[in-house]
């Protein structure tokens, strides 16, 4: 079997939880004889010997550059030597042609491509050969990522017609599965639930020499510490959890939150734990990667993923790894498999706070929901979302192959 | 008889260094930058004093000892001089040789170029008497006229400093304060009967300090001879009171400009004219009678066009920052750890609140000039990171806080 994999990222070039779940499922697909590649908008050193990783790129163009993130421009050098910036869009414009070049030469059973960056790039392949099974992976849609509203109609268009055009859909989420077809009318008996996991093998367990020596001293002065790790963008709903955070410190003065991330909503965040009276109960440390992110897991007694719209949502996951309970909103996608966890509408401040207090407050409640997702971890890896997926790839390629 | 007080305002910050949560309660070194960082505080002072410090001081020596009947008053504050001591003691002896003239008066403020006064009444007392100190000690001189931060002022200062037996004292000379009164007469502040209250003449101090080097503006270029001119004309004034930032001239105003020009030649045009003189700001209050009390109940600064204290405190985390750092100061003080009580001191500089502000798109060129971060909320985490390490330190000895 081989698979045509269309992705944005992969550790260690990644943002968020997208390229860690890309990395997982196709690790684990490769035990299950499925035969890789997978292309991605930029090049860079993956170290990964499970499946071949290759950057899109057509001819004429020598190098492509990420600026920051795989979010941000890119810059292309070309052959003669001139370079040009490009935005995100221009970008998954260049990754469609490029991959419509590339696939010439190539040959494979089934394209598996993840979000929208990539559906262009999967529909162009559709367009020169028919009879190739494409299947689209959901990581999130353009209004979670939107925070609730609509978003960008240009995304939303090309999410539509992907989606229309597939021949199965995968969401990470039954709470996705439910907003595809009410957003895009895609009937329901094409989207298949695969819910993310967790492959516990990556992380690396903490180490007592926490790196944040402060708060450690603040929390042997009786101080709790609450962490959020992700990034800092009005889909993950902090400025609600900041509102609560203003309500916990007048019930427990001793608190401090700790947001950990990068985000085009950070200097906004600032502002408003000043304007709250929090500024000094709110420790902002950017983006993290290695001991110090694990460290601001294994600090915390409580994690909070507030997120107004979160697809899945891997971190509590990893929480639970660093033995930390979390409380997670309801419109996320990891609430529907995890059991052992506090949950609560992400617009519901005071009970937020409320949810927060209790756990801070409670010993009793802290060290159960911490030792209890511990062990509800221990059921989880990626061994059965990949035999899902590799199910529906066979289901796809019967035909073909018969 | 007809005075210009040349009054100059010398300063600069103990910047910070980019510092994180990770180093709050590791490493407290906040104001050691790297040599190659803009932030690295000997990098600039040995900048500015190249291009301000030691040109402008040759001139000025040059024009006292041409014209003995020009004078000037500088105000230097303590966290300056400490960083002339250690990396410039060329400039600082420039500065001690203009003083030597007896032609150029000292003028008092906070050592740590504080807002100590409106927190803390007796950290600020302690500022000022620091401040006291050094200027003795470096130039054997007793400073008689007071200026606050960033001129910062109202009628409770100016009853304090004529408590604190000064003669004078400075203050913008807002016209929204002085209504249809000059501020190139000298006055008494309400309910101090006994301290002069010297106003600076903004429009004309401003034309040197801010639209010298614009050639969008009308009257652009200025010379000392035109400039002699519109002070000559005016006939209903007894003083000019021209103060600005010393670092106008090479600094702010870039050698390019002909600010230096200027300077050559404004004490000669202007005494070319025998009722024309030149006086230091305790001789102005001193020897010119008051014509009226000035009413400030409400603060104001030399900043923005508010005038008022915005730019330093009109933010959620400028005050945030500033109150959470003079909350520490009762344990921090009863501590008594010098290496703690300095760091705490020089985190009261008002530049640090300055960064924070997001009066970006009126006054946002002047603030950007000046900062050197990215933006006020760069500013401002910095910032309570040294905070946070501060109170990691007392917590280390035991104190809760």
């Amino acid at each position: 079997m081989k698979v045509l994999m269309l992705g944005w990222e992969l550790p260690p070039h990644n943002s968020g939880g997208l390229g860690v779940a890309c990395y997982q499922l196709c690790e684990e697909l490769s035990k299950n004889d499925v035969d890789l590649e997978f292309i991605l908008p930029y090049e860079a050193e993956h170290n990964i010997n499970f499946m071949k990783v290759t950057a899109a790129r057509t001819d004429g163009i020598l190098e492509i550059i990420k600026a920051g993130n795989a979010y941000d421009s890119y810059r292309y050098i070309y052959q003669d030597g001139h370079d040009e910036w490009h935005n995100l869009y221009e970008q998954a414009e260049f990754y469609e042609h490029a991959v419509g070049d590339m696939i010439k030469g190539l040959s494979f059973d089934v394209v598996h491509a993840h979000d929208w960056l990539t559906f262009r790039a999967a529909l162009k392949v559709k367009a020169l050969n028919r009879n190739i099974p494409i299947i689209l992976h959901v990581h999130s849609i353009e209004s979670d990522r939107a925070g609730g509203d609509l978003g960008n109609p240009l995304v939303r268009e090309i999410e539509e017609t992907a989606m229309l055009a597939a021949d199965s859909v995968i969401a990470v989420s039954d709470l996705t599965k439910q907003k595809i077809v009410k957003e895009y009318n895609i009937p329901a008996d094409k989207i298949e639930v695969i819910y993310n996991s967790i492959d516990r093998n990556s992380l690396q367990p903490s180490s007592p020499d926490n790196s944040y020596r402060y708060l450690m001293q603040l929390k042997q002065n009786g101080y709790k510490i609450v962490s959020n790790v992700g990034r800092i963008t009005i889909q993950k709903g902090l400025t609600n959890l900041i509102h609560a955070a203003q309500i916990v410190c007048q019930k427990l003065p001793k608190t401090v939150f700790l947001l950990v991330g990068s985000g085009d909503q950070f200097n906004e965040l600032v502002g408003l734990s000043a304007e709250l009276g929090v500024g000094a109960n709110v420790v902002f440390a950017g983006f993290q990667r290695g001991k110090s992110w694990r460290d601001s897991f294994s600090i915390a007694d409580l994690f909070v993923m507030p997120s107004v719209s979160e697809p899945f949502g891997l971190t509590p996951l990893e929480a639970g790894f660093y033995g930390v309970p979390s409380l997670v909103s309801k419109q996320s996608g990891v609430s529907e498999v995890l059991s052992n966890c506090l949950v609560v509408d992400f617009w519901d401040v005071n009970e937020m706070a409320n949810k927060i207090v209790g756990v801070l407050r409670s010993d009793a409640l802290h060290d159960t929901l911490s030792s209890e997702i511990e062990n509800e971890l221990l059921s989880l890896s990626w061994e059965k979302p990949a035999k899902d997926v590799k199910r529906l790839y066979e289901k796809h390629t019967q035909g073909a192959e018969a | 008889m007809k005075s210009i007080s040349l009054y100059m305002h010398v300063h600069q910050p103990y910047r910070l260094r980019h510092y994180t949560i990770f180093d709050s309660g590791v490493n407290h070194d906040y104001f050691d930058a790297p040599w190659d960082n803009n932030e690295n505080n000997k990098r600039v002072l040995l900048k500015v004093a190249e291009k301000s410090y030691l040109p402008t001081n040759a001139r000025l020596l040059q024009l006292l000892n041409k014209y003995p009947e020009f004078k000037l008053s500088l105000s230097m504050s303590g966290v300056l001089l400490e960083q002339l001591e250690a990396w410039s003691p060329e400039a600082l002896r420039s500065f001690q040789e203009l003083v030597n003239t007896g032609r150029v008066e000292l003028v008092a403020e906070t050592y740590h170029h504080s807002l100590a006064f409106f927190y803390s009444r007796s950290e600020f007392e302690t500022q000022v008497a620091m401040h006291k100190e050094i200027i003795k000690r470096i130039f054997n001189q007793e400073p008689k006229v007071f200026r606050n931060t960033e001129l910062a002022y109202n009628n409770e200062l100016a009853a304090w400093a004529q408590d604190a037996g000064y003669s004078g004292i400075l203050a913008e000379g807002w016209h929204q304060m002085l209504g249809w009164r000059s501020p190139n007469y000298v006055y008494r502040p309400v309910g101090a009967p006994n301290i002069k209250l010297l106003l600076k003449n903004y429009r004309l101090s401003d034309d040197i300090a801010f639209r010298f080097g614009d050639h969008n503006w009308s009257e652009w270029p200025l010379t000392a001879d035109k400039f002699v001119h519109w002070l000559s004309d005016d006939q209903d004034a007894e003083i000019f009171n021209l103060f600005m930032d010393y670092e106008t001239f090479g600094e702010h105003q870039w050698q390019e400009s002909g600010i230096f020009e200027f300077l050559d030649h404004l004490p000669g045009y202007w005494l070319a004219d025998s009722n024309h003189g030149f006086m230091t700001v305790s001789q102005a209050a001193d020897t010119i009678e008051a014509v009226g009390e000035v009413d400030t109940p409400n603060t104001i600064t030399w900043a923005d066009t508010e005038r008022d204290l915005s730019a330093w405190l009109g933010n959620a985390m400028q005050q945030q920052a500033i109150s959470a750092l003079y909350a520490l100061e009762k344990p921090l003080l009863e501590l008594n750890d010098w290496a703690i009580i300095d760091d705490w001191r020089k985190l009261q500089t008002s530049d640090h609140f300055y960064y924070m502000c997001i009066k970006w798109f009126n006054d946002g060129d002047i603030h950007a000039y000046f900062s050197p971060y990215d933006s006020p909320y760069e500013a401002y985490l910095n910032f309570m990171n040294a905070f946070h390490d501060l109170k990691s330190r007392l917590l280390d000895r035991g104190v809760l806080v």
